[in-house]
């Protein structure tokens, strides 16, 4: 079972746990009908949609209600001290959580002390932490733009927004923000960068980039972060391993921006619904490649 | 909790000139009300990144002349703004990204500072995506901003509560000012 930990846009929304599934166009946990949009939402659709194409892994998630003040991020820190080693996943996905290095530490000895312990994987404010904290070596996949990335590159920057501006986030430096973010130790073992380029990346070595299709209209889209790390999760946690997982899942939400036709203005649910004829697209010309050899 | 205020403000070499200091809140919004309460009155005070010691994870504080700090804090008091405590520093602060990108996209019009994106249709002034950022408040920023007229939507800086709000923020303003340009 693969579990993804993240919070969800609203006040009142209590800290809930369960498997997930997807029903008219929502999420579905116990008796919780959740709507589809950017943040963890996103990713857990983008996970449950891949995971029933690719008869992956069943979704369990945690969440709790955050709209910025860290409440919802508190009790799942809580909860998660307490609670983890009752549970036993083959991943976990740390998500929208307000970044908290003290906490993220905790969290970190307690999955320490799981007796089978799970692949990580972070993306968004838990990675942001996982760095901060100088732990982000002990992660097996970030997936971050090519701004984070710059911010992973910066030893100094606690948060994205301190990056320093002589670490030029632009596309043609991603070869030296890797070889930087991977000299400081602020990297994960592999890592999905997403920007005009993708560039897959293991212990700082560029295994694969991905170009095509290219929408400029993606960079506004909010959300395509959350849909590639929910691809990667489930595809980096079947039989195709992290490396070819990671390169699929690149590939796979590019195809989901082409097939969605995107302007600036296209949301990220309108995304979600191409996955499977992107994963299709994408799974078959690998198949026939294989097959090829 | 404080025992790292003891380390700030502990004499040693090279602490022998502290005319700084810097006020340390519990969210971000409180910054961004402090920041707006001291730049009205004429403050000469900088938003930054905090000194290490106290850095929690998301944090920004406000830089002032320790000379004004009776009357800063009289001026915070009265309008409201809570604080958690004010420290003298001489340890060098980080500076936000000051920079921003725009994107024209023909009918569109994306502007980014730091980890944040908002995107408008040009030709109705509607918010038609935000993206970036990684701090919870993102996905509400974007849930409530979303879909709105630029001079309608709520201001970042009313709703948000971290690094990223307040980022968002800066990308809300120069969007309005390309805008009425």
């Amino acid at each position: 079972m693969l579990a993804i930990i993240g919070t969800v846009p609203e006040p009142d929304f209590p800290l809930i746990h369960g498997k997930v599934s997807l029903s008219e166009g929502h999420l579905i946990m116990g008796d919780r009908k959740i709507t589809i949009n950017r943040g963890t939402p996103a990713l857990l659709a983008a996970a449950v949609k891949t995971s029933e194409i690719v008869n992956g892994p069943e979704i369990y998630s945690f969440l709790a209600g955050d709209t910025g003040k860290g409440e919802g991020s508190r009790k799942l820190y809580e909860f998660l001290e307490r609670s983890l080693p009752n549970f036993t996943f083959c991943t976990l996905v740390f998500h929208y959580i307000q970044p908290i290095a003290e906490w993220h530490d905790r969290i970190h000895n307690v999955i320490e002390t799981m007796e089978s312990k799970p692949v990580l994987i972070a993306d968004a404010g838990y990675m942001y932490v996982a760095k901060m904290c100088g732990r982000a070596g002990q992660y097996e996949l970030f997936t971050p733009d090519i701004g984070e990335l710059a911010f992973l590159a910066d030893e100094l920057a606690p948060h994205p927004f301190y990056t320093r501006g002589f670490i030029l986030h632009d596309d043609d430096n991603a070869p030296n923000l890797i070889r930087r973010a991977y000299s400081h130790g602020n990297a994960a073992k592999y890592m999905v960068v997403k920007g005009k380029t993708d560039y897959i990346v293991k212990d700082g070595e560029i295994l694969n980039t991905v170009d095509e299709p290219s929408h400029d209209a993606m960079e506004a889209i909010g959300g395509t972060g959350d849909t590639l790390t929910g691809l990667a999760a489930v595809l980096c946690t079947g039989p195709l391993g992290i490396e070819e997982g990671a390169l699929a899942a690149a590939k796979i939400n590019r195809w989901i921006g082409h097939y969605a036709k995107p302007d600036p203005s296209t949301q990220v649910s309108d995304l979600i619904e191409k996955i499977p004829q992107a994963l299709s697209r994408v799974l078959e010309k690998n198949g026939e490649e294989a097959g090829n050899v | 909790m404080f025992s790292f205020l003891k380390k700030l403000i502990r004499p040693g070499k090279g602490n022998t000139s502290i005319d700084k200091g810097i006020i340390v809140f519990e969210h971000t919004s409180e910054v961004i009300k402090a920041e707006n309460v001291l730049k009205k009155s004429g403050f000469n005070i900088r938003v930054m990144g905090p000194p290490p010691e106290i850095q929690t994870g998301c944090d920004l504080v406000i830089e002032f002349s320790l000379i004004e700090e009776l009357d800063i804090m009289r001026h915070l008091g009265n309008d409201g703004v809570k604080t958690l405590q004010v420290v003298p520093v001489s340890s060098h602060l980080l500076s936000p990204i000051d920079l921003f990108h725009t994107k024209d996209f023909g009918d569109y019009l994306m502007v980014r500072a730091a980890n944040m994106k908002i995107t408008i249709d040009k030709r109705s002034r509607i918010i038609v995506n935000v993206s970036g950022g990684g701090c919870p408040d993102v996905p509400y920023l974007a849930n409530e901003l979303v879909g709105k007229k630029l001079e309608e939507a709520p201001r970042p800086r009313d709703l948000g509560y971290t690094l990223c709000g307040y980022a968002l923020e800066l990308a809300y303003e120069e969007i309005m000012k390309q805008c009425s340009q």
